[in-house]
């Protein structure tokens, strides 16, 4: 596909140098502050001066990531995130297929209200309804400094219900109708032949499901309270905002938890990079 | 985009007229309503109804009262209205948002058409290239902002390499570049995103029109203005729509870059104002009033974007 496309456009040669740099621009962009993130976590003093973007042995450490462990408990934020992003992950996995699977395959009165109103929820701005969730959940309902009332706002994610009805539509109708026939439930229709079929493209699905609650800082911020339950995106910020003036040396500890923050998504993103397809989430956007 | 093409099975007409009667009130396959009750059910109680109790909220004496405790919450009409925005500090946070939409929409919508198309036709490094243009937006705002922090502090690397040229007092603390400082940031955080959904829209560009274009004599920069432009516009309308909605919502960077909206308010978001004036004080009523107007300004602001934008389709 690439090679087609370079083929068909005329490029002359300093055009392709010019694309050449205006992408090579771009990646030093966006990936400098992540290396700067790094290489900050890792220096005894800060050295903001332009050799301090170079590593220097002598001025390595990792005392910042002692420093920061013993401000925030950095495994029980770990803990936390993973707990909230876990209870995400399940209510998209479960609900979310069923629901995507219903959308595409089933035939059902409601269908098309259903898929308008997964579309509509994409555009609703969270924080118009920060107050009526906050009385609701934290108040109303006492779930404040408590994991479900972390996740309900975020449980079945709306971009992935739409993903998933994208995928299952691409699949043939005969598959299901032969399946049917002989007699097979939809939910043995569902586990046993549709979901082995978009196996590779779920893995997209988890990904941009992962990264909302990983990264979403308002809401938990908002709910709870008590240090000991407060996901690392949470406490890290609470550090930034109040503890690091009195820190030795305050930046490395932040970019300390900083990098272990934005470990686990880069990681796994990397990973699995060559299933991130631009339009499985192209469509998941715009249905 | 392709993807999004209903495949021909599913549009499918309903079977005959004469078999409709035998049709069961809930469809042909009731059991997918069923599949998707739960989904309804969170969207009702996450969605639909709190979008319902905000407005009302909005339009009545509301506080925190204790869990249990019946209290009276007379209706106000407009009068939490009227107090949110006799407010400067309110007014002045809806400016600060225009400020920051005027920079990071047009900013977005350039740079991500731009590193997009050069993106499309790479093909060396292009595991590479995905993955430093994607990360900003994959990781967590909360990480990234501590690098910004030391980035752009009074001594950081960013004064030390422009010198005299630096601003004083620096970035986030001068009152004039605080607001375009965090557009900037949230421009480089969340352009990944808008790469992604422009790389969708170039594969939906039919190849002819770029053959036609070479054959007619344009060169690539013509056919990019010629071809590409008017080819992603539906991408277009969406990348404004996306990113005039996320810049509405602004509340994580003025919180912790810019140190809760500083310097004298001057970065301070409505959304911000929100929490402070709602959860901090104690005034929700107000708070929905100004989330109420925010949701209308940019549904206002959509619209225009659509209908100015968007063309026929």
């Amino acid at each position: 596909m690439a090679k087609q496309l370079f083929s068909h456009t005329r490029m002359s040669r300093p055009q392709y140098i010019l694309r050449g740099v205006v992408l090579a621009i771009g990646a030093l962009a966006f990936l400098f502050p992540f290396y700067y993130m790094v290489i900050g976590s890792l220096q005894t003093k800060p050295d903001p001066s332009v050799v301090g973007a170079f590593p220097n042995i002598a001025n390595i450490t990792g005392e910042n990531y002692v420093q920061i462990n013993e401000r925030i408990n950095l495994f029980q934020g770990l803990l936390n995130s993973g707990i909230f992003t876990g209870g995400v992950l399940i209510g998209t996995m479960v609900f979310g297929l069923l629901a995507g699977y219903a959308l595409a395959v089933l035939q059902w009165r409601g269908r098309g209200v259903t898929f308008a109103l997964a579309l509509l929820v994409q555009v609703i701005p969270f924080q118009l309804l920060m107050i009526p969730l906050y009385v609701l959940i934290a108040r109303d309902y006492g779930l404040a400094d408590n994991y479900l009332g972390m996740i309900l706002p975020f449980f079945i994610n709306s971009t992935a219900v739409v993903i998933f009805r994208q995928y299952f539509l691409q699949l043939p109708k005969e598959l299901f109708e032969a399946a049917r026939i002989d007699g097979a439930s939809e939910l043995r229709l569902l586990w046993g032949i549709a979901i082995p079929l978009v196996r590779p493209a779920l893995i997209t699905v988890v990904l941009l499901t992962f990264i909302g609650p990983w990264n979403e800082f308002l809401w938990p911020f908002l709910v709870t309270k008590q240090s000991a339950l407060q996901p690392l995106a949470v406490s890290l910020a609470n550090y930034i905002s109040t503890v690091a003036a009195s820190a030795s040396n305050p930046f490395g500890a932040t970019l300390a938890g900083a990098v272990v923050l934005a470990a686990p998504v880069v990681v796994l993103f990397i990973v699995f990079q060559r299933y991130f397809v631009s339009t499985n989430i192209g469509s998941g956007v715009k249905g | 985009m392709t993807s999004t093409l209903t495949p021909p099975a599913v549009s499918r007409p309903p079977e005959g007229g004469k078999r409709k009667r035998r049709r069961p009130f809930f469809g042909k396959n009731p059991l997918g309503l069923l599949f998707s009750a739960p989904y309804l059910v969170f969207v009702i109680l996450v969605f639909a109804y709190p979008l319902v109790y905000s407005v009302w909220i909005s339009f009545h004496d509301f506080f925190f009262a204790a869990p249990g405790a019946q209290v009276d919450r007379p209706f106000v009409g407009l009068e939490n209205y009227i107090t949110a925005f006799s407010d400067p500090a309110v007014i002045r946070s809806f400016g600060n948002v225009g400020i920051f939409l005027l920079i990071n929409v047009p900013l977005t919508v350039v740079l991500s058409l731009l590193l997009a198309s050069a993106l499309n036709k790479v093909t060396h490094f292009r595991a590479f290239l995905r993955v430093s243009f994607y990360v900003p937006y994959l990781t967590a705002s909360v990480a990234v902002v501590a690098v910004w922090l030391f980035l752009f502090n009074g001594n950081g690397i960013v004064n030390q390499v422009l010198g005299p040229l630096a601003p004083s007092p620096s970035w986030l603390v001068n009152e004039h570049w605080a607001m375009p400082s965090i557009a900037l940031f949230v421009t480089w955080k969340q352009l990944g995103f808008y790469i992604l959904l422009y790389l969708a829209a170039l594969q939906a560009v039919p190849q002819e029109l770029y053959e036609s274009a070479s054959t007619d004599g344009a060169g690539a920069v013509r056919s990019f203005f010629s071809v590409t432009v008017p080819g992603v516009r539906p991408a277009t309308v969406l990348v404004l729509l996306v990113s005039t909605v996320t810049g509405a919502n602004l509340f994580t960077e003025p919180y912790l870059l810019t140190g809760g909206g500083g310097p004298n308010g001057a970065s301070a978001s409505p959304v911000l104002i929100m929490y402070q004036d709602g959860l901090q004080q104690g005034h929700p009523d107000t708070a929905a009033a100004i989330g109420v107007v925010l949701v209308i300004v940019v549904l206002g602001i959509a619209w225009l974007q659509n209908r100015f934008a968007g063309g026929n389709d």
